[in-house]
């Protein structure tokens, strides 16, 4: 790590100020930035933890909403969530638990590792990011890879969830990291069903608008049989290449919808 | 009733206090007064020619003490390889050198360029990022196969090609073979790779050099599983310090697998700059760093056949590998994919004829040497792969293939040099069917069908060689050490009991065991004897702990000390009793006459041995202590059988274990619960090895899969609960307790037995599938499903 200062602010207001210094960083549950600064691959002068802040923390039902502060670890996520189930369920089912007891959703919204599983949630959901100074429609939020709609400086402070009628995520994990090698979110809503899908493409979380089409018109597994993935932009590596990705998007997807509660 | 105590019992491991409660000593737990810190300038390339390093910014940075390259080095040794193969033609294998920190080029991504020392880690780190280096990046040789083309890129401008040596055996049998592949009913034949693997024990490499300037000594401190084998080749080949000058200490080690067997650039630098600067030198191994700076294992790539008669008798077996052995040889690499490759060929099975073809390859990457297992596994895995793709091609019941070629009768001299003392593979089959239950697996495979899962069975057999020896034979086949071990038991004024003993623990459980033999011998508690190991200036000597040789060798050693002991004891004794030597008795800690009740205790002996006051001076000296060196006469050959039982997803490819067991036939066992906790360990890593694990590198050199985000290592989820016997017991029949060892036989017998589930499973949901290369990943399985 290179030297670096820390700041504990205690409210948003505070965090805000303190972000808009010199080459200052929020620091959420430090999952991803503290690797990254072992490893010496970024150097921020000043983290701004973000963890002191108690407006951030928390989950909240209310109506047909779940609101999730920015700071909320995963582990409470799991816990607490019980009014969206699947939420629920994904979030326990991130990393280990050193990492969901420190890893926070404003952390891994605002990273936007196109493995990670929480974009898959707040896509599929049709979420609303809240930060410092505005709201963001999930739709408009994920830009690519490790790319969002946050200007710099800005604060993930919680993120709303219209909680659907079922819902469900299929979690195929990368071998070795556990990360999604292909995770698919299946939301069904009154007035249609959305389909995420993370860990797959170059770009970053995305909708299969096919799967939603058929979704929302049948929801059973069936409805997804005769499509077919596009491999075209889907990750090849180590662990997989396109073409599986592809086949695997499409059972994922089944699964989701067969197991939705 | 199991035993409570002494040989046979299972006290827990005592060891495991200090570990579970913080309390252990590792290497990185050792900072010395004035210490500092090393950080290595690693290649970041995989092959090419350093045009110039420019270290003047770096040296004025804060914290800076000094920083070395590799003209710094000029006049001291280079890392020195520890075994000479000799080829086809009879021709020394060829032999590069291996600097500690590279001149003139880079061979590896990892390959040290400079060591730069400060005061604190992250000084140095700074200071390396301010060194200017200039490398001309060369093509890199990564694929075996290719790097013996006529016009590859030489690793070594200096030898006349990338093959390291082309070594047959037995040569002499080659034309026979073939010849029997000629007249033979069926052939069957099967191209596999043995996959490369990093062991990643949970410690990484740690090494603090600290040179005495009072007294002239230098101590190491490394995590080592052989402080005096390092001892001896940093000593007299590298830095050429005298034995009485050099220290090495091995302290708690977390894990070794192999990897620490190895004398490392690293661990000579240390100590090397210690004397330069004269204060204290640490480096600690990131994980990042252990990826591409300790050693790797297996990286085979081979060929095999076997020929049948019309009965299905095995007639021969001809086989042809390339192994890895990455940019330089590292201490023992020459011998795996040879001695300790080629002789395990028989495996089981009586198979006349036996030709073993290795050629061993320079490519530009990390050196390839032992891995838990070291030859043994290459070797098991392809033969068992084979004998089971020969039955599916047969169309015979596996099992059956494998009983009706079994050696049955010991001792029994195999056509690829080695002889097995003992074995009973048929029992050890018989166990397993029983521990697996075997005749209930068509029920579980319906009920795997009815999830819409597909279920394979997959069963081995292996043999394995432990504790290679004896040194005059080690010696002819090219090792440049002996492989004996030794001990001394010193007993105390009051009885109590350390015994200095040449292996080392770094997970093994000797601080349980080795008290157990010593117990049981002389009839006292074990809480009264303690072993001693990892500090060259305390222990006699010893070649350390691999190739599960601990028990056999360095145990056996032990016996022959305590023996010693014992005989002194009992003259003492007969002095005290007033009695004639031949009448002294000694159990349960108590000397007695025989046929009276006269009786002394083991203290009364021992306090007399250290206070000489009614001692027959004249006939022995005072104290009891003995050291005795033990020379194996042959190895020893563990030897059992494995199944596996395994659920294939067949839209995802994704493989689970649904069971396991494992029968095997450790000769005698000292302590039941660890030789259990050994076998669990190594399976684990087999599985590891057949599912998760893959070193794999780009056509440029670069290390893919360089850090557990891409490096799958198995997790407890991963694997099953194991279901082990150790009840077929055939005793080694040249070592005093009886007992083969016990470390590596799970990471030998575990990786066919999964394959061939795979194989299976495929093959019930209609899919033949001839064969798929480790690591089974769902990506691979689905693939090979839908081809
Ligand atoms: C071993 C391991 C396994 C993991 N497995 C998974 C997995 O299976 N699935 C998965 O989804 N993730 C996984 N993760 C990632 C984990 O969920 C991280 O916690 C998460 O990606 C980042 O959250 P964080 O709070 O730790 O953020 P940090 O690491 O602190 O920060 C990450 C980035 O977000 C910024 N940031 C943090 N908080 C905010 C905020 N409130 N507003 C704006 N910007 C902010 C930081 O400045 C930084 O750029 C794993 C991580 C590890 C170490």
């Amino acid at each position: 790590m290179y030297a670096f200062d820390v700041t504990r602010p205690k409210t948003v207001a505070e965090a805000v100020a303190a972000l808009s210094g010199d080459e200052a960083q929020a620091l959420g549950g430090g999952q991803t930035l503290i690797p990254t600064l072992k490893q010496r691959l970024a150097a921020p002068a000043t983290l701004v933890s973000l963890s002191a802040i108690d407006e951030m923390k928390g989950v909240c039902a209310d109506g047909g909403t779940l609101t999730i502060g920015g700071g909320t670890t995963h582990a409470t996520v799991a816990a607490e969530a019980s009014a969206y189930p699947a939420l629920a369920a994904l979030a326990a089912n991130i990393g280990d638990p050193a990492v969901r007891s420190r890893g926070t959703i404003g952390g891994s919204l605002a990273n936007n590792d196109p493995s990670a599983c929480y974009p898959s949630a707040a896509l599929a959901s049709g979420a609303t990011i809240v930060t410092n100074n505005r709201e963001i429609a999930a739709d408009d939020y994920f830009q690519g890879l490790f790319t969002t709609a946050l200007n710099e400086g800005e604060i993930i402070t919680a993120v709303k969830f219209p909680v659907p009628e079922k819902a469900n995520y299929q979690k195929f994990v990368q071998p070795a990291s556990r990360f999604s090698l292909v995770g698919v979110f299946v939301a069904k809503y009154a007035d249609g069903v959305r389909v995420a899908v993370t860990g797959a493409s170059e770009n970053g979380v995305f909708r299969w608008k096919e799967a939603e089409a058929a979704l929302s018109a049948n929801f059973s597994a069936d409805a997804v049989e005769g499509l077919t993935a596009s491999a075209d932009g889907l990750i090849n590596d180590l662990h997989g290449d396109a073409e599986y990705r592809a086949h695997l998007i499409k059972v994922m997807t089944k699964r989701a919808v067969a197991a939705a509660k | 009733m199991p035993k409570d105590h002494g040989i046979g019992a299972s006290p827990k491991r005592r060891e495991d206090v200090r570990f579970l409660t913080g309390k252990g000593q590792y290497t990185d737990d050792i900072n010395l007064h004035g210490q500092t810190y090393v950080h290595f300038l690693r290649s970041d390339v995989a092959h090419g020619i350093i045009k110039s390093i420019d270290t003047s910014a770096a040296e004025n940075m804060p914290g800076v003490v000094r920083i070395f390259t590799g003209a710094d080095f000029e006049g001291v040794g280079g890392l020195p390889c520890g075994w000479q193969i000799t080829d086809r033609h009879g021709q020394p294998m060829q032999e590069p050198g291996h600097p500690v920190l590279a001149r003139g080029k880079v061979r590896h991504v990892g390959d040290p360029i400079a060591a730069i020392i400060a005061e604190t880690k992250e000084q140095a780190r700074d200071a390396a990022e301010a060194i200017e280096l200039d490398i001309e990046e060369l093509p890199a040789v990564v694929d075996m196969v290719s790097a013996l083309a006529p016009d590859a890129p030489k690793v070594h401008d200096e030898l006349t090609s990338n093959l390291c040596y082309d070594w047959g055996f037995v040569e002499e049998n080659k034309a026979a073979v073939d010849e029997a592949f000629e007249k033979a009913a069926h052939v069957t034949t099967l191209e596999l790779i043995n996959n490369r693997l990093v062991a990643n024990p949970m410690e990484p490499r740690v090494a603090v050099g600290d040179y005495n300037q009072a007294n002239d000594e230098s101590t190491l401190y490394t995590t080592s599983q052989n402080p005096h084998v390092i001892r001896l080749l940093m000593g007299a080949f590298v830095l050429g310090i005298p034995e009485h000058k050099l220290r090495v200490v091995a302290p708690d080690v977390g894990g070794g697998f192999g990897t620490k067997i190895f004398h490392y650039a690293e661990e000579a630098f240390v100590t090397f700059a210690s004397r330069q600067i004269r204060r204290p030198v640490k480096w600690t191994s990131t994980r990042s760093e252990a990826f591409m700076s300790d050693a790797h294992g297996r990286d085979h790539k081979t060929k095999i056949e076997l020929a049948l008669d019309a009965d299905n008798n095995f007639m021969a077996i001809r086989t042809d590998t390339y192994a890895n052995m990455g940019a330089y040889l590292s201490t023992f690499a020459p011998s795996v994919p040879t001695w300790l490759h080629g002789t395990l060929m028989a495996g089981n099975y009586k198979t006349p004829l036996i030709y073993v073809n290795v050629k061993a390859v320079f490519t530009n990457t990390v050196p390839v040497d032992a891995y838990r297992g070291a030859g043994r596994p290459e070797a098991t895995f392809q033969l068992e792969r084979l004998v089971d793709k020969a039955a599916r091609e047969l169309g015979v019941d596996p099992i059956a293939l494998r009983r009706q070629n079994f050696i049955t009768q010991f001792p029994y001299a195999t056509p690829v040099a080695v002889e097995y003392d003992t074995g009973d593979y048929i029992a050890t089959m018989d166990r397993m069917e029983e521990i697996m239950d075997l005749s209930g697996f068509e029920a579980r495979r319906k009920a795997s069908e009815a999830k819409g899962k597909w279920r394979g069975l997959g069963v081995n057999c292996y043999i394995e060689a432990c504790g290679i020896a004896p040194s005059n034979l080690v010696g002819q086949l090219g090792a440049r050490a002996g492989l004996y071990d030794a001990a001394t038991v010193r007993v105390n004024a009051t009885g109590s009991i350390s015994v200095m003993v040449g292996a080392h623990s770094h997970g093994q459980g000797h601080e349980t065991t080795f008290p157990q033999v010593i117990a049981e011998m002389i009839g006292i508690d074990e809480s009264q004897v303690d072993i001693v190991h990892g500090d060259s200036s305390k222990i006699p000597f010893g070649m350390g702990t691999y190739g599960s040789r601990s028990l056999a060798v360095c145990g056996s050693a032990m016996v022959r000390a305590a023996e010693k002991v014992i005989r002194k004891a009992k003259k003492i004794a007969a002095h005290l009793l007033e009695a004639s030597e031949a009448d002294i008795e000694l159990k349960d800690g108590k000397f007695s006459v025989a046929g009276t009740d006269k009786e002394c205790a083991w203290g009364d002996v021992t306090l007399a041995a250290y206070v000489p006051h009614n001692y027959p001076l004249e006939d022995i000296e005072p104290g009891l202590e003995e050291t005795a060196f033990y020379d194996p006469a042959n190895f020893t050959y563990p030897s059992g059988a494995y199944a596996c039982e395994v659920e294939v997803d067949p839209e995802t490819g994704k493989v689970t274990i649904e069971k396991f067991a494992a029968a095997d036939d450790f000769g005698n066992v000292v302590n039941p619960m660890i030789v259990e906790g050994q076998v669990h360990g190594g399976i684990a890593q087999g599985i590891g090895q057949a599912l998760l694990e893959a070193a794999v590198y780009d056509e440029n050199g670069q290390l893919q899969s360089a850090s557990y985000m891409d490096y799958a290592m198995p997790r407890a989820d991963d694997v099953p609960f194991y279901i082990v016997d150790h009840s077929c017991c055939t005793p080694c029949t040249h070592n005093p307790l009886g007992v083969k060892g016990c470390g590596e036989a799970g990471a030998i017998g575990s990786p066919p037995a999964v394959v061939n589930a795979v194989i299976d499973a495929l093959a019930s949901g209609g899919k033949n599938v001839p064969h798929i290369d480790m690591p089974l990943t769902p990506h691979r399985v689905w693939k090979a499903i839908n081809q």
